[in-house]
């Protein structure tokens, strides 16, 4: 392969207007320009070109001439993800599925769907409901996320304690390879022989392949969900509560936590009952049969007050429960109204260290000048700080990065990990060498190589290369943080 | 419980540099599975123990090496369980091995695999590095998910040295329905059942009769029991450990095994009124001299993959064989974690 007469911009766009439509190869400043970021508009960058092609055969054609050329290649879904995996890079193409918008199948019998990566995932839920069916994972931007971004990113959801990530919840996965060849990971079963790849595409971020088709697992929709709400003085007895639930062998649907920051803001913004006075704020749902969701929200509602709760209040209408939930769905908005700008950072912690790395931010707050509001999947471990900040004050945005990357530098530390749900993309390629050591880091680079020796597939993102890692380390603050 | 992690490490090293080829073995439960190597044996059994069991975090830590009557009794006395119900095949069975082979007992269509129980992993690649992946908590999205790559890589990408797993709660009330029927109208029965929100957890015939086992709180389970209206099976514990582990008398033959991994609502009309039809009809095993190829034919028509699981010759391939492009990227992934071919090549594909 050579790419000694690699094309201009006008030449790739001849080349690419040869079999996709005109208007769906975009070149030009303007029409360009929504597609510079991602969900993390911090981090932008213009495409070259961006391309939305129309069927299977036109993604494997881009593939191809890409390859020829060595022309680097960025999916893209609905551009919702926050870690800027999706911004694009200056010298290459955006492959945007958004044309690939069809529910192509399914299946009440086997619980199953067939899906183009552009489907929406609240979509997918909205169809399957007519046979009494939805689909598990449910991240917040799920009225807007692509199902091919959430295999991309392998997310999450307030439900994934009991009802697990993406990679848990597809069964097959239609892949274009770097080169355009189509392959089929998984199957119609819940195994297949040989090497997992499907696991190994799964979270991958756009690395690996360009993924065109998904066939995922349904659910039945639970008889009764309800759930219940609980208001505490301290994180510690909110995070003892959640033990306390768990311990008594009851897997709650959603368990999320708010710190006192978070309730006020959401409070002021939804007006959902949350007693703004508590320092956290517990939401557990409770689903399955209606024999069982009673047996449990008692169970729960008693734990609560054992724990200390100050006041418990359970959904009695599934109005009531959306008004309850409404306040935590809507905690990264409300946040944003009481700050010009937030950062939403993303790691993972054992849950018994809950207190511990909420103290330690207390601190590191403080040091930065930085506000911080804290949403938690409280079942998982999932901690989302949001640093609030105001991009127009000069040095506060990298003020406000260097203290996101103690964060997750602390996750790490008491046993976690950089990111839990939102994904390494550029914004926590820094972090990777705190989680991982260089011979790690050197297998995953042996791993992207052995599916785009060349890199051309979302370069930059995911995986640092060993010559960055020590650029990274060589500009880190030597300045440690006084914790006094 | 011994750490035998940097003798495993240099014994690697040692066969790296030897040239030597290495076929790991840990309780030597499963060498009936996968092909049949030659190679120097790497044992595993001794590097045991417990690293880390947070009864309340869900996680538990163990070296590869522990055996699952070990890891099954530290948990029953936190009322926990390894929800995907590990097949033992003997009481040396081993975590490691497991999450190798990839198994999981007759829960597996509603409770998850191993694949997908498993948290993190330690490995030593064929390099003889000693590398860490994943984690210790649920949600770990950073690098590539190296720790699921293991389930059902026979060993070939790295020693397993350690393994981080969720393990949940046991249900508070178990139950089983059974009910007379033929292949054909149990496929149809499980596919309904399996569509309801009602706390299922395993679906097999056997033999003109299906079983539906029901876990999870009491009332959820006796509320269940009454409306499905199938017989109550008073003492079904035991079949369904016979069944997890392969004790069954239908299992007990030296015919060659095959397994169906397969979409749930496929028939297979010329081999359903011999088969176990389980994990709500998305695994099937049947026991005969048929050939492979036909075999292969019949499962991608119904939507999956087969394998020979035992018996028969396992000096040929005995894994469903995946398209060439597949290959080719299963070969260079191999080679990405052992460029020298020295861990348990041939054990999964005689190509790899």
């Amino acid at each position: 392969m050579s790419n000694n007469n690699k094309p201009d911009k006008t030449e790739l766009c001849r080349l690419f207007r040869r079999f996709i439509a005109p208007e769906f190869v975009i070149s030009d400043a303007e029409t360009l320009k929504p597609y510079e970021c991602d969900g993390l508009s911090m981090y932008c960058e213009m495409p070259l070109i961006v391309v939305l092609p129309e069927t299977v055969d036109q993604v494997q054609e881009v593939l191809r001439i890409c390859h020829r050329y060595q022309i680097p290649v960025v999916a893209r879904g609905a551009g919702t993800g926050l870690c800027a995996g999706a911004m694009p890079d200056a010298t290459g193409v955006v492959l945007s599925l958004a044309k690939f918008n069809n529910i192509l199948d399914i299946n009440s019998q086997t619980r199953t769907a067939r899906l183009q990566p552009g489907v929406r995932n609240l979509a997918i839920s909205e169809a399957a409901a007519d046979y009494g069916l939805y689909y598990g994972p449910d991240p917040s931007s799920q009225i807007a996320c692509t199902i091919g971004g959430n295999v991309a990113e392998n997310s999450g959801g307030v439900h994934c304690l009991k009802y697990g990530l993406t990679v848990h919840n597809i069964l097959s996965v239609e892949m274009i390879t770097v080169e355009g060849d189509k392959i089929l990971l998984g199957s119609d079963g819940l195994d297949s022989c040989g090497l997992d790849l499907m696991a190994l595409i799964t979270g991958s971020e756009g690395l690996l392949g360009v993924i065109t088709e998904i066939q995922v697992k349904l659910l039945p929709i639970p008889e009764k969900a309800q759930v219940v709400m609980a208001a505490f003085d301290t994180v510690q007895q909110a995070g003892d509560a959640v033990g306390g639930i768990i311990s008594n062998g009851i897997i709650p649907a959603g368990l999320e936590m708010m710190d006192t920051h978070a309730i006020q803001a959401a409070e002021d913004f939804a007006k959902a009952g949350y007693p703004k006075g508590a320092q956290a704020l517990l939401l557990c749902e409770l689903d399955g049969t209606a024999e069982e969701v009673q047996e449990y929200i008692q169970q729960v509602e008693k734990l609560f007050l054992t724990y200390g709760a100050t006041s418990t209040r359970t959904s009695q209408t599934e109005a009531e429960r959306a008004l309850l939930w409404k306040g935590r769905k809507s905690a990264f908005p409300a946040v944003g109204r009481i700050s010009p700008d937030y950062y939403c950072m993303d790691g993972t912690i054992p849950r018994g260290q809950l207190a511990h790395v909420l103290t330690e931010m207390q601190k590191m707050s403080e040091h930065y000048q930085l506000r911080v509001a804290n949403v938690f999947h409280a079942g998982d471990g999932n901690l989302h700080p949001l640093i609030l900040f105001d991009a127009n004050v000069p040095g506060e945005f990298e003020r406000t990065e260097e203290f996101g990357g103690k964060i997750l530098e602390l996750c790490v530390e008491v046993g976690g990990c950089i990111t839990g749900e939102h994904g390494v993309g550029i914004e926590k390629i820094r972090q990777m060498p705190v989680q991982f050591n260089k011979q790690e880091l050197q297998q995953f680079n042996a791993i992207k190589d052995a599916f785009d020796p060349e890199g051309t597939l979302n370069p930059g993102k995911g995986i640092p290369t060993l010559r960055r890692c020590q650029e990274y380390r060589s500009i880190e603050p030597s300045e440690e943080i006084s914790h006094g | 419980m011994a750490d035998l992690s940097q003798q495993l490490q240099q014994q690697v090293l040692d066969a790296r540099s030897d040239k030597r080829q290495l076929n790991i073995v840990a309780g030597n439960s499963k060498a009936s599975m996968g092909r049949t190597t030659h190679a120097d044996t790497l044992n595993v059994s001794d590097h045991t123990g417990v690293i880390s069991y947070q009864p309340v975090e869900l996680v538990l830590t163990v070296r590869s090496g522990t055996t699952l009557t070990e890891i099954e009794a530290l948990l029953d006395d936190n009322n926990q369980m390894l929800a995907f119900e590990p097949p033992r095949f003997s009481e040396h069975s081993t975590i490691g091995g497991t999450l190798a082979c990839n198994l999981s007992g007759p829960g597996r269509p509603w409770a998850g695999s191993i694949r997908d129980h498993v948290l993190g992993v330690r490995l030593i690649n064929g390099l003889g590095e000693h590398l860490k992946f994943g984690g210790q908590v649920m949600k770990n999205v950073a690098g590539y998910d190296v720790s699921r790559l293991q389930a059902g890589a026979m060993g070939t990408l790295g020693v397993l040295t350690e393994v981080s797993l969720k393990v949940l709660p046991k249900p508070a009330a178990v139950r089983t329905l059974s009910w007379q029927l033929e292949a054909k109208q149990a496929l149809s029965l499980m596919l309904e059942l399996a569509g309801k929100p009602k706390p299922i957890s395993a679906a097999c015939w056997i033999e003109g009769q299906l079983y539906v086992r029901l876990s999870g709180a009491q009332s959820a389970v006796d509320a269940t029991l009454k409306e499905w209206n199938g017989c109550d099976e008073p003492d079904s514990d035991n079949f369904w450990r016979a069944l997890r582990d392969q004790q069954l008398s239908q299992f007990q033959s030296n015919d060659p095994l095959w397994r169906f991994s397969i979409n749930p609502a496929a028939e297979i009309p010329s081999l359903d009124h011999l088969s176990i039809i389980d994990w709500g009809g998305a695994q099937r095993w049947y026991r005969g001299h048929q050939d492979k190829h036909e075999m292969e034919a019949l499962a991608e028509l119904a939507g999956g993959q087969v394998s020979l699981y035992t018996g028969g010759d396992r000096t040929a391939d005995v894994f469903h064989q995946p398209v060439p492009a597949l290959q080719e990227i299963q070969k260079r992934l191999k080679a990405s974690f052992d460029p020298d071919g020295i861990l348990n090549s041939g054990r999964l594909y005689s190509w790899m």
